[in-house]
């Protein structure tokens, strides 16, 4: 069964705005998906449909197979989400945060607690169980958002750029985390602007583009279209001029770093080769630009010149 | 669990929070009233109420005791409301509400009782300072209770529409500044609108304040102003009415959704 099937799903706010022009989507069951676009894009949009903080103009949702017209309640049951601006009381201690919001799915009181206590201590916030939230720090904020998503135990989790204003170690934990709770069986749905998140992340994608999805594939297969790769290659000693690779193109970036443009169907080992024919040894190599970016960059130009010819 | 097992907690989770909540700032909600009306039963009931004489056949600080405790609940139950679900609105955690499996019908449930219990609290502690001050005897307990609840839930629920229309501080203290404290002092409580030329008794009569205060001092006193089946029948008929608006304006999503 899916996890979240989005049917058709248009709306134009009240100032005419179209956010969203007919977008079809499907989720499945345990995916780990990123739903990605530039801002303004209808990523927000969609996500607030979903969970019912928006209401749409045309179109159908369901969340493992419950309509959100006809079964509302059932498919909230199932939704759990962390938005992107803090939206909690930020005079309510941490723990009463969560105990209210297990309340408002069914859950009373007294497991409330026990529930908020076990998400707490997962997510570290135990310690601050009874500091009012407005004093907690941006990450750990973040973390409560989490926190609050998951003490009704949803199957479907959104997370509309929960990394956002992080720093790196909380990043990864957060990253760690949520690897961890897809593993145990929550379908997650992604949208960050870090793509290198998504892509260590997510097992399929959806680009959103001006309220249409412009493309939605497997992350592994929409790397592989990428038809060129620049790699940044740190070399052991110093050279002067650039070295001629046949087949590749290089420019020397300083004395110790090259840039080579790989070609899909080029292999590194020929490019390794070439160089140590030249006797110039490579410490490290990195991507210059992160793979999913790249091609997030073309996508996104791709719809952006079609809809400038139509 | 069943839809209603779900929704029997989410609404004492609601009335639980907004408990909570004004008992958390007890200072700025409970304590208030209670100072104000000590002042008013020494200033206009003793000082300047013992010159007056009777009013209705009562002593002056016997009369307006009905109005006071009456006013108390109805600027408490109103004030609850419109400040908690202005914030909610503000802080938007509203959407911790609109996300979960809440019927309308349940939040708005759970944000009016948790009005009724301030307006009932303070009712009670100005209750227990009025004794010090007179000899309390009521007429009738079932017909002032229920007088005393429907009027805190009527305003509970004119703070809630308030609240979903308010968009600024400025918008929540505009009402009670400007329309709740002069129906509320022209609604009777310092006076009987016998006292009134005949065109403005007329005029008074469209205000339903005084419906409610007149049947609370019939309730307590055993004396008032109009016929009280009527003034029940205005009051059942105004929470009639506000309960539907605000129940639209919810599912509607007016001030709340986009």
């Amino acid at each position: 069964m899916s996890a979240l099937v989005i049917n058709n799903l248009y709306k134009t706010y009240r100032n005419g705005f179209e956010a969203l022009k007919g977008i079809s989507l499907t989720v499945e069951q345990g995916d780990f998906f990123a739903l990605l676009g530039p801002n303004g894009a209808g990523k927000s949009t969609a996500i607030s449909i979903i969970a019912s903080l928006v209401n749409k103009s045309a179109g159908e949702v369901s969340v493992y197979g419950h309509d959100l017209d006809r079964e509302k309640e059932q498919a909230k049951c199932l939704i759990g989400l962390v938005p992107q601006e803090f939206n909690f009381n930020m005079w309510e201690p941490v723990v009463e945060i969560l105990v209210n919001q297990a309340g408002y799915y069914g859950i009373p009181r007294k497991e409330a607690f026990r529930r908020a206590e076990e998400t707490l201590k997962r997510l570290d916030l135990w310690d601050k169980r009874h500091t009012q939230a407005r004093w907690l720090s941006g990450g750990m904020k973040r973390r409560l958002m989490i926190a609050r998503a998951l003490v009704h135990r949803p199957r479907l989790l959104i997370l509309d750029e929960p990394t956002a204003g992080v720093d790196i170690e909380i990043r990864r934990s957060m990253w760690r985390f949520m690897r961890e709770i897809n593993r145990h069986g929550t379908t997650i749905i992604l949208t960050t602007h870090y793509l290198e998140e998504a892509e260590r992340l997510c097992r399929n994608i959806a680009i959103i583009d001006h309220g249409r999805i412009v493309e939605q594939t497997g992350m592994s297969r929409l790397l592989s279209r990428l038809n060129t790769e620049v790699f940044v290659l740190n070399l052991k000693s110093s050279i002067t001029d650039p070295p001629t690779l046949p087949g590749y193109q290089v420019s020397l970036v300083d004395a110790e770093t090259l840039e080579v443009e790989v070609l899909r169907e080029q292999s590194m080992n020929g490019l390794f080769d070439l160089l140590s024919q030249q006797g110039i040894e490579v410490i490290s190599m990195r991507n210059k630009q992160n793979r999913l970016e790249q091609m997030f960059i073309d996508l996104v130009d791709r719809s952006k010149r079609q809809g400038a010819a139509t | 669990m069943t839809s209603w097992g779900i929704y029997r907690v989410a609404f004492q989770t609601i009335v639980t929070k907004e408990v909570l909540r004004f008992m958390r700032i007890w200072m700025q909600t409970i304590l208030p009233p209670a100072i104000t009306t000590t002042l008013y039963f020494i200033i206009f009931g003793k000082l300047i109420g013992e010159r007056i004489g009777e009013m209705d056949g009562y002593r002056y600080i016997d009369f307006i005791v009905p109005g006071l405790i009456l006013m108390s609940v109805i600027q408490n139950s109103y004030a609850n409301v419109v400040s908690s679900f202005f914030g909610t609105k503000l802080q938007h955690y509203i959407e911790e509400l609109l996300i979960a499996p809440v019927p309308n019908w349940v939040v708005l449930g759970g944000y009016v009782v948790g009005g009724v219990t301030r307006g009932t609290l303070v009712g009670i502690v100005v209750t227990v300072i009025a004794l010090f001050f007179t000899d309390l005897r009521v007429n009738s307990y079932g017909l002032t209770l229920l007088v005393f609840i429907l009027t805190s839930i009527l305003f509970a629920l004119a703070g809630f529409i308030n609240a979903v229309y308010a968009k600024s501080f400025d918008d929540i203290s505009i009402v009670p500044t400007f329309v709740l404290t002069p129906l509320t002092y022209l609604g009777g409580v310092f006076y009987s609108i016998q006292l009134l030329p005949n065109f403005w008794q007329q005029v008074s009569l469209a205000n339903p304040v005084l419906y409610m205060v007149n049947t609370f001092r019939f309730g307590i006193l055993g004396v008032s102003d109009i016929d009280v089946r009527i003034a029940l029948v205005i009051i059942l008929g105004f929470i009639t009415i506000l309960t539907a608006y605000s129940l639209r304006l919810l599912s509607r999503g007016v001030g709340i959704k986009d």
